[in-house]
């Protein structure tokens, strides 16, 4: 039975060889990448995806990031090669689940040359198998956790981020707790998230090294609300940095409590990038006055150029701090992809899948608003200099201002 | 007591071993945590009080579930989605006191105001519920309305979520509850006092409109037997819809409390976790009972607040703070092995089931 099967299918192959061969003179794309090409037929649009967090609480990253991608492709006429951008999106939400879910959504499409996410590590994590083994390129504008991109942590082929890595982050965050502010000793908090968990370690190794004392690293929960035990605990030796680089609203509820607990009154509290968003400040309340935040932090006269397109076109201001890696990764791929893509007479565009990841992967002296960005091996493509120390006051808590100033830039 | 050594079977030795087990855990936690003297003793007064508060506001929800159950033995799933609903609508209200300047000038009215609108859209939401999802369920079997609960729950978070968005809000600060109130040597903040003593007046409020007035009589009648009770010319359909009235506005009210208490994350799944645990409170005072249920609710707040620093710290468990949650459902765990009536219940094997 087999047997005939394979009969007629040989024979069906070896006339559509000869066909194809007869076929008048052009000379037909024969596809050898080893994880296989996209063919885009003339008219056809090329199929971008994000994989952001667009609702919930960390819908501010989503929108920062969205918002970008949309003015990378309008700054290209909506166009690549010819054929018109189209942008869809799954929602990856911050969490593993919600990045499993996408990734696996995303995968199943075939048309989709790359993707633009995740926001965040947690979603990256469990996103990336399935995105990789799909052939899938993905550059994240957000994702900071180490592992991504350490070979012997939870990297894959074809991963790559824009934004730094948090061993930049947490390292500028302990420079500053240790020289700048005069700290001594530290107590950090997670969440036990990727991103919270490994740059608290970070942080706290750096500080460490420069010689200081980690007092306590605690870890609370995910949907949290009462923080006044790991408060006390953190209390105990009373430090003089708490680092809590956690999302909101846990974030809010740290500095909300952290007034109440006798030991903390003159610790200076911090937090990372996660909780750079434009509603924290009036959320936190009060408590939140003086206190720090290290995250990205981009100037410059192409980025001011950036923040006006992005009043004009999307309004306002960027709710966080990632659009400006969100817009350089977005042109990266594009870049990669015009590069490594054949064009036929017709108009037809072939995008060899292993190609454009080698491409991505020799990306070097890349020109972005976030400073030259050379891609390594595992996906690193950011230097770590756009970072700075934010600095929360009264304007940012009552009168809504943002972003907050930078007081400090390693 | 006479001991009948042949009726001794292995199950009871087994629990009697985990009984011992887990007391000694907890002696031996306790007493590690306090010869480190990691903590002053103002740190633990600040976690009891904290603990208090919070309990306070688990025992009002924990009363809807328990009165709920004491008359129609069902658990109100969709009861921690009704407390969501009067914090979330009352936080909009709030926001608005605060801007024009009403909350900072007049705090009592203003709070009270905040109190009755978040109290009576819990309530209407309750009645709702009842008179949709339950109703039309009365006689069908017990696993029924369960489900059906469930159903519910998710059917109100996502309605909030269509009506107020996704994102979080926060309760503005109250000027005239900033501050704190010496008691001894320690400084307690204000508005943990105000929660713990609204909370015990309604409570007292409901035990006296429970005890000494007709409709809590008939509340109890239902309650011990509804065809008797409807023999005795007591209209069980409005008892029942009472019933899940006052449970409701107690939710509501317990959602502004808990707004004050710890203004940030309003949202619409605000209400899940803390209904997993009033209802493990109710659990803990004896499902039915009301005074239960109160005693229960503060008990599970104290138990929690003192938890991870006491308990599990003194055994060296890491990162002892993440399991909070644990800690509520291990007592919820525990009461169900040794003490399935909870601490006032009475045996229903006696009596309903």
């Amino acid at each position: 039975m087999s047997k005939r099967i394979f009969a007629v299918l040989s024979l069906l192959m070896i006339v559509s060889m000869v066909l194809a061969a007869c076929g008048g003179g052009k000379q037909a794309y024969e596809c050898t990448d080893p994880i296989g090409c996209v063919d885009i037929a003339p008219g056809d649009p090329i199929h971008i995806a994000y994989m952001l967090t667009v609702t919930g609480s960390t819908a501010f990253l989503g929108e920062d990031s969205k918002g970008a991608i949309e003015i990378a492709i309008n700054d290209r006429g909506g166009e690549l090669l010819g054929h018109p951008i189209v942008l869809t999106g799954e929602d990856s939400g911050c969490s593993a689940d919600g990045g499993q879910t996408a990734a696996t959504k995303i995968a199943s499409d075939p048309t989709i040359v790359g993707v633009i996410g995740t926001n965040c590590s947690s979603a990256a994590t469990a996103a990336l198998p399935t995105i990789s083994q799909a052939g899938l390129v993905m550059i994240s504008p957000s994702n900071t956790a180490p592992a991504l991109t350490d070979p012997n942590g939870t990297w894959q082929p074809g991963y790559f981020r824009a934004c730094h890595n948090d061993k930049f982050q947490g390292k500028v965050a302990a420079d500053f707790a240790y020289n700048e502010l005069g700290a001594r000793t530290a107590a950090t908090i997670h969440d036990g998230s990727p991103y919270a968990d490994q740059l608290q370690q970070v942080f706290a190794d750096r500080f460490k090294e420069l010689g200081g004392t980690v007092t306590f690293q605690g870890a609370i929960n995910v949907g949290d609300t009462d923080m006044r035990s790991v408060l006390t605990s953190a209390a105990a030796d009373k430090p003089d940095v708490l680092y809590f680089p956690i999302f909101e609203p846990e974030g809010d509820f740290i500095v909300a409590q952290s007034s109440e607990i006798a030991g903390l009154e003159n610790t200076i509290l911090m937090g990372a990038d996660g909780l750079l968003a434009d509603s924290f400040p009036e959320n936190a309340g009060p408590n939140a006055d003086g206190m720090y935040l290290s995250g990205p932090y981009v100037s410059g006269a192409s980025y001011d150029e950036f923040l006006k397109k992005w009043a004009d076109q999307i309004g306002g201001k960027p709710p966080s701090g990632f659009h400006a890696f969100a817009y350089d990764g977005t042109n990266m791929l594009f870049d990669a992809i015009e590069k490594v893509a054949v064009v036929e007479e017709d108009g037809t565009v072939h995008i060899p899948r292993q190609a454009l990841r080698d491409a991505m992967t020799n990306i070097e002296n890349y020109n972005g608003l976030t400073g030259t960005l050379t891609c390594t091996q595992y996906g690193d493509c950011a230097t770590g200099q756009a970072l700075g120390i934010f600095k929360i006051t009264k304007a940012e808590i009552e009168d809504g201002k943002w972003p907050p100033d930078v007081v400090w830039t390693p | 007591m006479k001991i009948d050594l042949e009726r001794i079977s292995w199950v009871d030795v087994f629990l009697w071993v985990f009984r011992i087990a887990a007391f000694a855990a907890i002696v031996v936690g306790i007493y590690n945590t306090l010869s480190a003297g990691r903590y002053t003793s103002e740190q633990w007064v600040t976690l009891i009080f904290s603990g208090l508060a919070q309990g306070s506001i688990y025992a009002l929800i924990a009363l809807g579930y328990t009165l709920v159950y004491g008359i129609l033995l069902m658990i109100n799933f969709a009861h921690g989605d009704i407390y969501m609903a009067g914090a979330f609508t009352a936080v909009f209200l709030a926001e608005s006191f605060a801007k024009t300047g009403f909350l900072a000038a007049h705090p009592f009215m203003a709070l009270t105001i905040l109190a009755l609108v978040a109290g009576g859209v819990s309530l209407g939401l309750a009645v709702l519920v009842e008179r949709i999802a339950y109703r039309p369920l009365r006689d069908a079997p017990r696993l029924v309305p369960l489900i059906t609960a469930i159903g519910a729950s998710f059917a109100i978070e996502y309605t909030f979520r269509g009506l107020y968005g996704p994102g979080f809000h926060a309760y503005p600060p109250v000027p005239a509850l900033s501050g704190s109130i010496p008691i001894g040597n320690f400084e307690v903040p204000t508005v943990q006092i105000v929660v713990l003593v609204a909370a015990i007046v309604l409570m007292a409020g409901l035990y006296v409109l429970v005890e000494r007035t007709k409709i809590g009589k008939a509340m109890r009648a239902v309650s011990e037997d509804k065809e008797v009770a409807r023999l005795m010319g007591i209209d069980i359909d409005r008892i029942i819809v009472f019933t899940f009235a006052v449970g409701g506005f107690l939710a509501g009210v317990a959602g502004v409390f808990n707004g004050l208490f710890r203004p940030q994350g309003v949202y619409f799944f605000m209400g899940f976790i803390p209904g997993i645990k009033a209802f493990t409170a109710a659990v803990l005072g004896g499902i039915g009972n009301v005074p239960g249920a109160m005693l229960g609710g503060i008990l599970l707040g104290v138990i929690e607040a003192l938890g991870p620093n006491l308990f599990l710290e003194g055994l060296g468990i890491p990162a002892a703070n993440q399991l909070k949650d644990a800690i509520a459902f291990t007592v919820l765990v525990l009461i169900l092995i040794f003490r399935p009536q909870g601490i006032f219940g009475e045996r229903l094997a006696e009596k309903k089931a």
